[in-house]
């Protein structure tokens, strides 16, 4: 198993029983996989779903049917749908118990930049702004570094927010880094990996447990 | 009773160059295909386009912007559309972003007869800039302004002559705000049902908020699944 999985896999184990749940576009959809099937939660979709079931082939598929990343995907039973203002008036009113995204940079006190990258990348927002201001609990997962090699994690955001000191804790291939008070905390390691190279592979301050600090 | 059916034609015809339209859907479900195909055809200009994306490349909104009839978009994102982003990015079209569910709140705010309301979403982003800030009870919060338009182009799976309506699945999103906050409300609809077949407690629109009925003879591939690569 790769970095990469085993970092989706230790993710997972963020989603509990019983919790309203988004899933970010991309790398955050794919824990679905990860999960026990016989726990129950429900996912939300910005687009007007809850109790989002999985990804269907395109035969199968209800072509009124999509998640908000454009996946023809299932209903599980007790969904519901819904227009667009009660799907935020859910995210707003702090119904949503987990979001987990994606992120261009997260900076030290918990600062989002997951939606522009000026003269790059600057396509919209769409819901993850609210996502990550109002669900109860924000988890980012995403590579450590980006394709340059450059950390992820920052003292200060350079980019645009999407919101501030919104982030709970970040899951990269290398580290789970928790967001305090006292600023960012190692909790776990990727196997493989040393503490020394995870610290040198974030741009800011981390805090080092007494305690040896378990792998995944 | 009058009914509120209409060709597609003269459906289209009442838009005129300079409007602004409000498109409901999101991705495919939702998108009035055939309505945004004939407003291509008969080619108004100058318009704004309220909706929450702007389809993909080839598809709905996309021929409108092609054919240069949109001056400006108003929309939570449109990384879906090639086309979109390059012609924002060139000058060709302004683009103003919303997120997500502000941009449904300042149309259902404006469909609510109200003149905009207080959030705290975006104030510590760039998206705050401009707006202006109230204090309530000792917080900022930003003015968020209603969103109106000349007309609404809708999609609906079933209707009854009077207008009621009723959307499939992820179909409804921002339709039935859509609906309430227009002047003149357009909806293409796949099946029209006999007065009366239609349960009163399923209606998703009621018939006060629809102007014009158009009824698709087909559904063309568009509305079809859309097989992406994955």
């Amino acid at each position: 198993m790769d970095a990469r999985e085993r970092m989706l896999r230790i993710a997972a184990r963020e989603i509990q029983e019983g919790m309203t749940v988004n899933l970010g576009i991309g790398l955050p959809t794919q824990l679905v996989n990860y999960l026990d099937p016989a726990m129950s939660i429900c996912l939300h979709s910005e687009n007007g779903i809850t109790g989002v079931g999985p990804v269907l082939d395109f035969d199968k598929a209800d072509r009124n049917l999509i998640d908000a990343g454009g996946a023809y995907v299932s209903t599980l039973p007790g969904a519901a749908f819904f227009d667009s203002a009660v799907s935020f008036a859910m995210v707003r009113s702090g119904r949503i118990d987990l979001t987990v995204l994606g992120a261009f940079e997260v900076a030290m006190n918990g600062d989002l930049a997951n939606w522009m990258v000026p003269g790059v990348f600057a396509a919209g927002v769409g819901g993850g702004m609210e996502l990550a201001q109002k669900a109860r609990r924000v988890v980012i997962l995403m590579t450590h570094r980006d394709r340059h090699g450059k950390s992820k994690i920052v003292r200060e955001c350079s980019l645009p927010i999407s919101a501030a000191a919104c982030v709970h804790s970040i899951y990269t291939d290398m580290a789970v880094i928790d967001v305090a008070d006292e600023g960012l905390i190692l909790r776990m390691i990727a196997e493989g990996v040393t503490v020394d190279e995870v610290i040198d592979s974030t741009a800011a301050p981390l805090q080092i447990p007494q305690q040896p600090v378990p792998s995944f | 009773m009058r009914s509120k059916a209409e060709t597609i034609e003269s459906a289209i015809a009442s838009i005129s160059d300079g409007d602004t339209i409000m498109v409901g859907g999101f991705g495919v479900p939702g998108t009035p295909f055939c309505l945004l195909d004939e407003l291509a055809r008969q080619g108004q200009k100058h318009l704004t386009l309220i909706k929450n994306d702007a389809n993909e490349a080839g598809m709905g909104v996309d021929h409108l912007l092609q054919n240069g009839q949109i001056d400006r978009l108003v929309v939570s994102h449109i990384g879906l559309n090639a086309n979109a982003t390059k012609m924002m990015n060139e000058g060709r079209v302004e683009v103003e972003f919303c997120p997500q569910g502000i941009l449904a709140e300042r149309i259902r705010c404006a469909g609510a007869g109200l003149f905009g309301f207080l959030t705290d979403i975006g104030i510590d982003t760039i998206l705050a800039e401009g707006k202006p800030r109230v204090e309530v009870d000792g917080r900022e919060l930003l003015l968020e302004k209603p969103l109106k338009a000349d007309f609404a182009l809708l999609h609906a799976h079933n209707a009854d002559p009077l207008g009621n309506l009723v959307y499939a699945a992820a179909a409804q999103n921002f339709s039935p705000l859509m609906a309430m906050a227009a002047d003149r409300v357009i909806v293409e609809i796949e099946q029209l049902l006999a007065s009366g077949e239609l349960q009163p407690a399923t209606i998703h629109t009621p018939a006060p908020f629809v102007d014009v009925l158009v009824e698709l003879p087909a559904l063309t591939a568009q509305y079809g699944v859309l097989r992406r690569g994955r």
